[in-house]
């Protein structure tokens, strides 16, 4: 199924399509069922958002957003919905780079790592401070 | 108003945001941030990480759609993230020490640069022999099949386009934007990349620049869920009935109200921002 002329492979570009779609799809499931839980505990209370305090400190990263799913918290499953949706252009860049490695464009799979090793590197740097 | 009301306002409105930004091309973005800081008194730091999540939303959901019409330059696409997610990068360690006002005129001026993008008569210039010894060592150079057979394109000015990218970059992490505009300026007017290979490129683009930004936001707390679902739930359903209708719409009128829109918006961002409102 792979051949050299990887990326014209319409086969291929249908597989990134339906890579994208069901990542988009799961993302999209899994904040509504967030929503409805979150709106389900909070739908009377105020919206405070002209006041900068930042995302409780859970919801900033994956250990905690994923403690605040296994609790059914509503704002833990959206977050997490939105996770998955920053997660799927990254993973199309990671189909990308085995698209590389196939073909033996050895440039290409180090331009694709570098790429790659930017987001990763500047999520784990933590310059959110 | 109640959090129930709010959420279901903005879920009108990211509908709203995210099916005129696929018409227009302009991207889910560029109305996020108004409609959250003049509409709702948001702060404009929660915006822009809604913003950002809006962006991947329209980045993702239209290249699910597309896949099979539009010819990705994956060699361009990724060569040229090298240079955006750089400066997505610079892009969001300087906004933890940029003012908010600041921020909201720079956007404002982002808004009216984009205004004049949309509406500017659409030139295809195609490079039919090779001027750049660069864009040959870096395999850039390619060809797409038309009814009348197969097209080859060459790519030229290929550092411009870099650098140009890289302050596309810059933006998109400063302020939480796709810089769709940006990037059609670098990719179509300064390396005549064919807009058949340009869309979807670009697009493809947005989505990886926007998560190279949105992994420092995150971190930092501008990602609140309350905004985030309401945002990203109405911009994507938005944006796929938006690439539904796309084929059969005339949008050039439609581009012209929404560019005087934007304008609109961009002077109002300025003002709020210089006067201290945002």
């Amino acid at each position: 199924m792979l051949t050299k002329k990887y990326w014209q492979d319409k086969d291929v570009a249908l597989l990134v399509g339906k890579t994208l779609r069901t990542g988009v799809l799961c993302a999209m499931g899994i904040t509504i069922v967030g929503a409805l839980i979150y709106l389900f505990h909070n739908a009377g209370g105020k919206p405070e958002y002209h006041v900068f305090k930042g995302a409780d400190l859970s919801l900033r990263h994956l250990p905690g957003i994923l403690t605040g799913v296994t609790h059914f918290d509503g704002m833990a499953i959206i977050q997490l919905g939105v996770v998955i949706l920053i997660a799927t252009p990254v993973v199309r860049v990671m189909l990308s780079a085995i698209g590389f490695l196939i073909e033996k464009d050895y440039m290409y799979v180090f331009i694709t790592l570098l790429v790659l090793s930017i987001i990763i590197g500047n999520m784990l740097a933590g310059l959110g401070g | 108003m109640s959090i129930l009301v709010f959420t279901l306002i903005l879920l009108v409105g990211a509908f709203a945001a995210g099916l005129l930004g696929s018409l227009t091309g302009l991207g889910g973005g560029v109305v996020v941030i108004p409609l959250l800081t003049l509409g709702f008194h948001v702060d404009i730091r929660y915006a822009i990480g809604a913003s950002l999540v809006a962006s991947i939303a329209t980045s993702s959901g239209a290249a699910s759609a597309y896949v099979k019409e539009g010819i990705t330059n994956i060699r361009i696409g990724m060569f040229l993230e090298i240079a955006t997610t750089t400066g997505a990068v610079i892009g969001a360690l300087l906004a933890a020490y940029v003012a908010p006002g600041i921020v909201a005129v720079l956007f404002g001026f982002v808004l009216i640069f984009s205004a004049i993008m949309s509406l500017r008569k659409k030139t295809e210039h195609l490079e039919l022999s090779d001027t750049s010894p660069l864009a040959q060592k870096l395999k850039l150079n390619g060809s797409y099949p038309t009814a009348e057979g197969k097209v080859s394109y060459y790519i030229r000015k290929v550092p411009g386009g870099y650098i140009l990218m890289t302050i596309a970059g810059v933006i998109s992490g400063l302020l939480g934007i796709g810089s769709g505009a940006l990037k059609v300026l670098a990719m179509d007017v300064v390396m005549h990349i064919p807009f058949k290979v340009s869309t979807t490129t670009s697009n493809f683009m947005i989505g990886v620049t926007a998560a190279a930004s949105a992994v420092v936001y995150l971190q930092r707390g501008y990602i609140d869920p309350g905004i985030a679902m309401p945002v990203m739930l109405g911009v994507l359903i938005g944006a796929m009935s938006g690439s539904k209708i796309l084929v059969k719409a005339n949008t050039h009128k439609l581009r012209q109200i929404f560019a005087v829109v934007i304008v609109f918006l961009a002077f109002e961002m300025i003002y709020n921002g210089l006067t201290g409102k945002i």
